[in-house]
């Protein structure tokens, strides 16, 4: 975008003022994630940068916090570090159980959002589908329901599902689901369903139902005409919905305090842990990862975006 | 299929061309076509209906039965039916006479007996605090022996028993559904007479909670609002090569962990932080006038307005994309000043993402909890957390309840007003 060449000296001199407000809130957006990367690597128990850090003296750096993720927890961090201290580190490390946690939950209830969640998406686009509207505001409503609330809520639920089997007359007791992986992984998939939505509805309103009609008439089952026709084509806007609902559950913390129990802390109930007891720089190395793991999925996302657009015809960028 | 059946009722209806149109095996063709057509609504919905019933059974049924407990508590009904029993046969205003005082005396023992004496001592404390233990140590002592009269037992107990305030309390307690914890949620409370009445100005927490959490809110979206109108602006204006590259630097926040980004802002805002160091560094401060920019309201918006901006920049610029440059420069030709065509040309027609934008930002922010919790000190809570704080502190889950209702009930308004005005279905990530 230019100055037109009719534009009149003031307008001149607002177009670089606006230029520069741009930049400064660009530098809002993005200075606070970078900030804490260079932070990370202090060598001192601070969280602002030491005059030898600013010196750039290599000893005002070191890797100890990184180091202190995989010690921190474990019965003998000081040992030599053979088979058996990577075996301690891999079973009694806080932040190296809180990353399995993260990830089994995160698969499992991805896996779950977003089957759930495109079989749903290809019912809500067919034009004959009765009460559109209306479910699809409740299918969504988990991503606006203030998340105290939904977490306050399955904190009773989970702690004795059958509750509401006694209204019609069945036993009501029938064990926990508060403190289990399936209950944690419920919760999450329930909570990761809009994004899949969303994002699959998005991809399928440009879908052509004509493709369909096609392979229909050329002779195919409605299986294969799925497997074959439709989700190849779907494809990236379900993966990046699959994506939006793992990024959902490998950051919440919320559900996790109600519901889960010592056995599942994740990596953002233990953050939430460091930020509030101990806090030591060792967050800030967790921030980091967790930084350049959100860069590599928006990076996935953003190719995915550009590969849906071209299989639909859209002009490539 | 509908349109299956088309070309088979041309032919039928060619065939007789007086009587109801049919297809070619002989049934009516409306008939015929309203059949295929619910078989397809039906289609439609069974691939929707595992969704929908996992939906319903992990959320809505749970929210639902979360907020029974706002106006439903049988804590005290329960476990004391005697006494319950006779304030549904007196009257309010009726001095307890010594059927009553039977009464209390055996469902304290009963109660004591089955152990549910905490039970009810934790419902009466939610009306009149400190009265917990008046309940567990007189369920001990009576567990000892008591004689009557019973009123004079219990009042060697404990002479709090007298009191007019806990007789009231118990009176509303003795029926399951109540309206008390509402009540409390908006600073009103039963007055002995059953008046409803102002709690004392120093307990008045709720609905100062509440008028902050909306005028937060308010703030917060008007400076997302302010901070994004320029940056979606210059995204949807720019080449499309230079817009995507600048677009990540939108993205990149929206994709990273909140709890990342509420931490660099602990970093950033401490007393010991980077600003303050660069303040004083540049000498704007001196070293001992640290500015306190966390653990206060400043904190609060500081960090939500970060972390929600993305969600006012995506709508304002998915809008701003598809407005035609050359309505603003037909402007520009006829004497419009650029100021006024902006506002009068541009403007108007980025209000559709506008509205998205604010209503996206300002829903999602009446609800936080997470940042306001880590970064809001005492002055920066909203509403959000003093539902935490009753579910896992003082264990009022009544009370909760209510609250949780009425932050619901305000955010399905906004939701519906969303619906309306933008459509669920136009809802964009990334």
């Amino acid at each position: 975008m230019a100055v037109p060449s009719y534009a009149t000296r003031l307008e001149r001199v607002w177009h670089y003022t606006y230029l520069v407000l741009c930049g400064l809130i660009f530098f809002f957006l993005i200075a606070p994630i970078v900030v804490i990367i260079p932070l990370s690597f202090n060598t001192e128990p601070y969280f602002t940068f030491t005059e030898k850090m600013l010196s750039f003296d290599p000893e005002g750096y070191s890797m100890r916090w990184y180091d202190s993720l995989l010690t921190f927890g474990m019965s003998a961090p000081d040992g030599p570090r053979d088979a058996s201290w990577w075996a301690d580190s891999w079973a009694n490390a806080k932040w190296v159980k809180a990353a399995k946690n993260s990830i089994i939950i995160g698969v499992f209830s991805t896996l779950l959002a977003t089957s759930l969640g495109t079989l749903a998406a290809l019912g809500l686009s067919r034009p004959e589908m009765p009460f559109r509207r209306a479910i699809m505001a409740i299918l969504i409503s988990p991503m606006i329901v203030p998340l105290i609330i939904t977490a306050t809520g399955m904190f009773f639920f989970y702690s004795n599902p059958c509750e509401l089997l006694g209204l019609i007359g069945l036993p009501t007791d029938c064990g926990r689901l508060a403190g289990t992986y399936l209950g944690v992984i419920l919760a999450h998939a329930t909570l990761g369903i809009p994004f899949v939505i969303i994002t699959v509805t998005a991809t399928l309103v440009g879908f052509d139902q004509s493709l369909n009609r096609a392979a229909a008439s050329l002779g195919a089952n409605p299986r294969t005409t799925f497997f074959r026709v439709t989700m190849p084509l779907i494809l990236p806007g379900v993966i990046s919905g699959a994506l939006f609902a793992f990024v959902t559950s490998f950051d919440e913390v919320v559900a996790v305090l109600f519901i889960a129990g010592p056995e599942q802390q994740t990596i953002p109930r233990q953050m939430w842990n460091g930020i509030r007891e101990q806090i030591s720089p060792a967050i800030l190395a967790v921030a980091t990862l967790l930084v350049l793991f959100s860069i590599a999925l928006l990076t996935t996302v953003e190719l995915l975006r550009r590969r849906s657009e071209r299989i639909r015809g859209l002009t490539p960028q | 299929m509908a349109h299956a059946s088309d070309p088979q009722a041309a032919t039928s209806a060619a065939a007789a061309p007086d009587g109801p149109l049919t297809t070619a095996d002989g049934k009516p063709l409306a008939w015929s076509l309203a059949r295929s057509q619910a078989r397809a609504r039906r289609r439609a919905f069974f691939l929707v209906l595992p969704l929908l019933a996992f939906i319903l059974i992990t959320f809505v049924v749970p929210i639902g039965q979360m907020l029974q407990r706002s106006f439903y508590n049988d804590g005290f009904s329960a476990n004391m039916p005697e006494i319950s029993q006779w304030f549904a046969e007196n009257p309010r205003g009726t001095e307890p006479n010594d059927a009553a005082w039977t009464a209390l005396a055996n469902d304290l023992l009963a109660s004591a007996e089955e152990r549910s004496i905490g039970v009810v001592g934790t419902r009466i404390n939610y009306d009149v605090p400190g009265t917990r233990s008046l309940f567990t140590s007189t369920g001990r002592k009576v567990r000892r022996g008591i004689e009557p009269p019973y009123r004079e037992a219990l009042l060697e107990m404990d002479e709090d028993w007298a009191d007019p305030q806990l007789w009231g309390a118990m009176r509303d307690a003795s029926r399951p559904v109540t309206s008390n914890f509402y009540l409390a949620a908006v600073d009103r409370t039963r007055a002995e007479d059953g008046s409803i009445e102002q709690v004392e100005p120093r307990q008045r927490i709720y609905v100062m909670l509440f008028m902050r959490t909306f005028w937060l809110s308010a703030l917060i979206t008007f400076l997302t609002f302010a901070l994004g109108f320029p940056i979606a602006h210059l995204l949807a204006t720019l080449p499309m090569r230079k817009s995507n590259l600048l677009m990540i630097l939108v993205l990149l926040p929206f994709w990273t962990s909140l709890l990342v980004r509420t931490t660099s802002w602990m970093v950033l805002l401490q007393q010991q932080g980077v600003i303050n160091d660069i303040l004083v560094w540049m000498g704007v401060i001196g070293g001992s006038q640290r500015l306190q920019m966390i653990y206060n309201q400043a904190g609060t918006i500081i960090a939500m307005t970060h972390i929600l901006l993305p969600f006012m920049i995506l709508p304002l610029y998915s809008v701003m994309r598809t407005i035609n440059p050359s309505y603003v420069r037909a402007a520009r030709s006829l004497g419009a000043t650029s100021w006024t065509a902006f506002r009068r040309i541009y403007f108007p027609q980025t209000l559709p993402g506008l509205g998205a934008g604010a209503l996206l930002v300002f829903i999602l922010a009446v609800g936080y909890y997470i940042t306001p919790a880590l970064v809001g000190g005492a002055s920066g809570q909203l509403i959000s957390n003093l539902i935490a704080q009753h579910m896992t502190d003082t264990l009022n889950w009544s009370m909760a309840a209510a609250l949780a209702a009425l932050l619901l009930g305000s955010v399905l308004i906004l939701y519906w007003l969303y619906d309306r005005l933008v459509g669920v279905d136009n809802l964009k990530l990334g």
